[in-house]
């Protein structure tokens, strides 16, 4: 019971977070590709309800940043006006889950723009790029696991379910597999697909990569379920009535992976988000213009950025909370299924 | 010995299997290092003809394994064409770079690690254990990525550390207890971020590892014969606790390797990592090759050696490939 309540407590603030980023359009101010020339590497803007006279206002306010007088990067409040935040405000056009049109956002200013995280070298949102952006990195994570599990499935199932010569040759090649450092692995394969394409097809060919890279624990996990499943005794009395191999597979053995498959999802997802961030991080990845986890952080390998504009670095935090809700969510799936284990074994054992 | 004679063999297979592997990674790659040349019309094409031959390109797949095995065997590993010279050379100044960082955060991860899963362990679900446990969720989800950037960016604003390459400047002119200063100094930050990369996963598995042994029956007989607690959980419950700990430390050598091949790029350590994006990035066929046979050859090395541990430290392997 209580394993369950933390599930659901995690799955709901998954949501929640996968939520914000799936509806970026809307949660974010701007699009994240519109450039503001005359404002490059803005410092994140304060929010405030007391203004410089003192007074209290009742909706929170940022002031417009100006430079400091005699300088070119530094910035300074600029408090002889207070920028309103308004709710749900009209702004940039964009497509709410891809195919509702909409001008709506959360929060805008009017008079002036408002960069909550700063702005970057062109003078674009940063917060707009992190929510775009994780879309980009959560689809990636997604798609990669869904690809290494279907492999893993696959190749776990012939593997276990058949045995003989199959299952020695499949598991000699997963060993090969997990005897390479994996992110050495990634880059040999990246290393030799081409280098420059356009940002959809290199977002694939990423995810291709991620995901066949992973496939070997995957299909260990998967065969070793499917070979304690293929002696049971419901599976050998509906081989006993005939039938097939496929029937058998499909309907009996390969439902009894669900929870392992689960698990690994909830262990691959994050894994794989990390890795695209890291290939895009290096510029094999992602490329610009269409902002990612990894490429935010790209600008920060050059030690100007990193002298100066620390607050680059803020992606890299806000992101925290999707790694933390993926480790809750992959320990409460494993102790749903060691406590689904144990209670099988001691129905085995009354029996 | 016929167990080692095993593990060996095992782990010569896997790098063989490897270097196959890799070379038909290759096969399918669509671009050679010769293409942006053919782009340039002042070259001719007879002329990347000719360089394609001189490196052995034009010829079929299998042909090509065989030459650069013979290559493997004069200690070359093959030709990189953007160095100019043999690849071995120059992956070995590198490789040497790598294992010293590897290495010392390995050490550095498992003395912090064993003391303080112990210590976890012996206060099981008290109040500094579970403190323990959410410091090690925290530091587990945090990205290695932000992790050495997060470093970079403090050590930048503070000014305490050097923030990037192997040496100062002026090292070659420096004493020799000054340059192991240097050295040191320029270590810290790559060896922290690696160390804290690594400290989450090690601490739980041996916060787990030993609480599973302290309910044992023999360590309960053993504390009702007084003897001391510090005895009994170093002497009597560790050894106990290490064979999965032995296997988790060929592990731990892999992910600090893929570990530091990120952070090496991240704070500029003139390791095996910048050297293979670079190669990437110019399509220097047999220096990726190479790079990537020997982070493997690290990583067979590391679980030969977890193996070894194993057998000196458990003796149901030992019995088991002695038959009597």
């Amino acid at each position: 019971m209580r394993v369950r309540r933390a599930l659901t407590r995690w799955l709901v603030v998954l949501g929640l977070l996968h939520g914000i980023v799936i509806c970026a359009g809307f949660f974010a101010p701007y699009d994240p590709a519109e450039q503001d020339r005359k404002s490059p590497y803005l410092p994140p803007m304060r929010l405030h309800l007391l203004d410089s006279q003192g007074h209290l206002h009742a909706h929170p306010f940022v002031y417009s940043l100006k430079l400091h007088k005699g300088s070119f990067d530094q910035y300074e409040e600029d408090t002889t006006e207070a920028q309103q935040v308004k709710f749900f405000v009209s702004g940039a056009g964009y497509r709410l889950l891809g195919f509702l049109p909409s001008r709506r956002h959360l929060f805008g200013t009017e008079n002036a723009r408002i960069y909550l995280l700063g702005t970057d070298a062109y003078g674009r949102d940063q917060l707009s790029r992190l929510l775009f952006g994780g879309q980009v990195s959560l689809v990636a994570g997604l798609l990669g696991a869904g690809i290494t599990l279907l492999i893993g499935l696959s190749i776990g199932a012939v593997a276990g379910y058949f045995g003989g010569w199959r299952d020695t040759l499949l598991m000699r090649l997963a060993e090969l597999f997990m005897a390479l450092p994996w992110l050495y692995l990634l880059f040999a394969i990246r290393a030799f697909l081409p280098l420059t394409v356009s940002p959809l097809k290199a977002f694939f060919l990423i995810i291709v990569v991620i995901g066949t890279v992973g496939w070997a624990r995957p299909a260990r996990l998967v065969r070793g379920v499917v070979l304690s499943a293929k002696e049971r005794d419901f599976v050998r009395a509906a081989r006993g009535f005939g039938a097939t191999n496929g029937y058998l597979l499909r309907r009996h053995i390969l439902p009894e992976t669900s929870s392992v498959l689960l698990t690994q999802a909830a262990i691959l997802i994050p894994q794989y988000v990390l890795a695209e961030m890291t290939l895009s991080f290096l510029g094999l990845g992602v490329p610009e213009p269409v902002p990612s986890w990894g490429n935010l952080l790209s600008s920060l390998q050059q030690y100007s950025v990193l002298v100066s504009y620390w607050w680059m670095y803020l992606p890299a935090v806000v992101i925290v909370p999707f790694f933390l809700v993926y480790l809750g969510l992959a320990s409460s799936l494993q102790e749903r299924g060691d406590a689904y284990k144990i209670e099988t074994r001691s129905l085995g054992n009354l029996t | 010995m016929r167990y080692l004679l095993r593990r060996l063999s095992h782990a010569l297979l896997l790098l063989a299997g490897v270097s196959v592997l890799t070379f038909l990674f290759t096969a399918l790659a669509p671009g050679t290092y010769f293409d942006e040349m053919r782009m340039n019309p002042q070259i001719a094409p007879e002329t990347i003809a000719a360089l394609r031959a001189q490196y052995g390109l034009d010829k079929p797949l299998p042909l090509r394994y065989v030459s650069w095995l013979s290559s493997l065997l004069q200690g070359e590993m093959g030709f990189s064409f953007a160095y100019n010279s043999p690849v071995a050379p120059l992956l070995l100044v590198r490789a040497r770079n790598t294992l010293l960082l590897t290495i010392t955060s390995t050490l550095l991860a498992w003395m912090v690690a064993l003391p303080l899963g112990i210590w976890s362990a012996e206060r099981l679900g008290r109040l500094p254990d579970r403190l323990l446990s959410w410091g090690t969720a925290m530091l587990l989800v945090i990205p290695d990525l932000a992790l050495a950037l997060g470093l970079l960016v403090f050590a930048v604003r503070s000014g305490w550390f050097p923030t990037g390459g192997m040496a100062s400047i002026d090292f070659e002119a420096l004493s020799v207890f000054n340059k192991l200063r240097d050295l040191a100094l320029h270590m810290i930050l790559p060896v922290t971020a690696l160390v804290l990369s690594t400290l989450a996963l090690l601490v739980r598995h041996v916060r787990a590892a030993v609480a599973d042994v302290l309910n044992a029956p023999f360590l309960l007989a053993a504390l009702g014969h007084g003897i001391p607690k510090r005895t009994l959980l170093y002497r009597y419950a560790l050894p106990a606790a290490a064979n999965p700990l032995i296997s988790l430390f060929g592990f731990s050598i892999g992910v600090l390797l893929s570990g530091s091949l990120l952070i090496e790029v991240v704070m500029s350590w003139p390791g095996l990592g910048p050297l293979l994006l670079e190669a990437i990035l110019a399509r220097d066929l047999y220096l990726v090759i190479g790079g990537i046979l020997f982070s493997t050859f690290f990583l067979v090395g590391g679980n030969l050696l977890a193996d070894l541990l194993l057998y000196w430290a458990d003796p149901r392997i030992r019995t088991e490939s002695n038959p009597r």
